[in-house]
């Protein structure tokens, strides 16, 4: 693995790595020394070009407890807000010697962009890229799902997903869409037709519009933020009909099977897609999400960056 | 190259059995009892290794004693002379090893690079009293100042040999075996 650019370019063998050795990597954070020598020498700059608070405090963490060096580059403050150009600010990245970039950015295809121009000799980490994928999330969305349901090994084959809301803006059910169906879990995606991307019906997964036939035979529903600040149009008639219908609250959480267990990437609008209560019920598993996070991060780091890199070869030569 | 047709067999099952006993009986006198003492295996083979010591020390000291996992795949010193490994487990008995005497068990000592990496990797677990080693071959080549306290067979070999541990959990068969070397 050089890049981890979508979640589809991963199969299930490497998909189910990333999970193990994220397991692996978990214990670390129970412990008093929470470091591994692992990363030392190695430098990760965090591009993020959008804002993000969870995505790249978990990746500094992340980088951080496996000893890599972190820099942090907001487009924010940055030369970028001078109208540098992303090929301007890889190649002076290039310069500064970075072994891995993580990068966010609002245009979809940029990771991609970044990885295969050869501005960079390091490995891209695509870290939410415009409306097109988020693959270190839907990692930590089936690590979250395997720890609950799977007993945290093997495969998910044969376990039911529904994932609600914003399909058409949101990379981060184009990514868990690609992943959970690699390892073998059925999904569903329930949103209004408005919010449906266009090509769904060629997507791994099924479509409804109607939430309340779902959720019984579901065994996990990961609601999705509405993503007003990419919304030009008007999607829905009003918030109070959005919420109606594709909300999950305290009657819909009842519909589900007593052991299914409520995901959401964060962040969350209260009272929109989710219920305060619902958020807060022990049923939802919000903050281990974004523990588990920091471990998949890890992982993903360690795997990239942790043995032989392509600069390692060459100095040898 | 995945049987021991092509090595010489070095110890049976017998002779591993009796190793086994042997390092039980010595860690044992050597710490005066098991009490305060956690047996850490360094995966894969030592792992079973530490399990089967362990039940040895139990038949001798009547006491059970604490048995564990220790991967060291994060700590080693060549990572980047390969592609990035796959990470084995890693368990640390409750109450963990502070202050406790912990004997690290390893099938093959070499160069001594995995037991560096295993006392820095013990460093970042806990502080515990005092670390030991055992290995149930010594096969010389050290690299490091790095010596055991319990061996079960010392074996003179060649660098370019290869010594191969196989035990009943792992590969269905007890045998050492040296391979290679001159051909």
């Amino acid at each position: 693995m050089r890049h981890l650019l979508s979640a589809g370019d991963l199969d299930l063998a490497e998909a189910c790595l990333i999970l193990d050795t994220a397991a692996q990597l978990a214990s670390v954070t129970d412990r008093s020394v929470k470091k591994l020598p692992t990363l030392r020498g190695r430098t990760v700059v965090n591009l993020f070009f959008e804002d993000s608070t969870r995505t790249r405090i978990s990746f500094e963490i992340a980088a951080k407890r496996l000893s890599a060096d972190v820099i942090n580059f907001a487009a924010k403050g940055s030369s970028v807000s001078k109208g540098e150009s992303l090929k301007d600010t890889a190649l002076t990245l290039e310069a500064m010697g970075a072994d891995a970039v993580v990068i966010r950015h609002s245009a979809s295809g940029a990771p991609h962009r970044l990885a295969t121009a050869g501005w960079i000799q390091g490995s891209v980490v695509n870290a939410g890229d415009g409306t097109h994928e988020h693959p270190t999330q839907a990692l930590l969305d089936a690590f979250t799902l395997r720890h609950h349901l799977r007993a945290g090994t093997g495969d998910l084959a044969g376990l039911r997903v529904a994932i609600v809301g914003d399909i058409l803006h949101s990379r981060v059910a184009r990514s868990n869409v690609l992943l959970l169906g690699t390892l073998g879990a059925q999904v569903t995606v329930i949103a209004p037709p408005t919010l449906l991307p266009f090509g769904v019906n060629d997507w791994p997964c099924a479509v409804s519009y109607d939430l309340d036939d779902v959720l019984p035979h579901v065994d996990a529903v990961m609601m999705l933020r509405v993503q007003s600040e990419r919304m030009q149009a008007a999607y829905f008639p009003s918030v109070n009909e959005y919420s109606r219908r594709f909300g999950l609250d305290v009657r819909r959480l009842n519909l589900l099977p007593p052991t299914a267990i409520v995901l959401h990437p964060g962040p969350m609008n209260r009272g929109m897609e989710i219920s305060a209560d619902v958020a807060d019920s022990t049923r939802a598993v919000m903050v281990e999400q974004v523990a588990n996070g920091v471990s998949i991060r890890m992982a993903v780091l360690y795997l990239l960056l942790g043995g032989m890199t392509d600069e390692d070869r060459r100095d040898q030569l | 190259m995945d049987s021991g047709l092509t090595g010489s067999v070095v110890l049976d099952a017998g002779d591993i059995g009796r190793a086994i006993r042997r390092i039980a009986h010595e860690i044992v006198e050597r710490n005066k009892g098991a009490a305060g003492l956690i047996l850490l295996g360094i995966p894969t083979r030592g792992v079973s290794l530490a399990d089967r010591i362990a039940s040895a020390i139990e038949q001798i000291d009547g006491d059970g004693v604490a048995v564990g996992a220790l991967d060291i795949t994060l700590y080693r010193d060549d990572l980047r002379l390969r592609p990035a490994r796959p990470l084995e487990s890693t368990a640390i008995p409750t109450g963990g090893i502070d202050d406790k005497v912990v004997v690290l068990v390893d099938d093959v000592l070499f160069s001594g690079r995995t037991v560096r990496a295993a006392l820095d990797a013990l460093s970042d677990i806990g502080r515990p009293r005092g670390v030991q080693l055992a290995a149930l071959i010594d096969r010389g080549h050290r690299q490091l100042p790095i010596r055991a306290d319990f061996v079960g067979k010392n074996i003179p070999t060649a660098l370019a040999e290869q010594v191969r541990v196989r035990l009943r959990e792992i590969d269905d068969i007890d045998e050492v075996t040296i391979e290679g070397g001159a051909g």
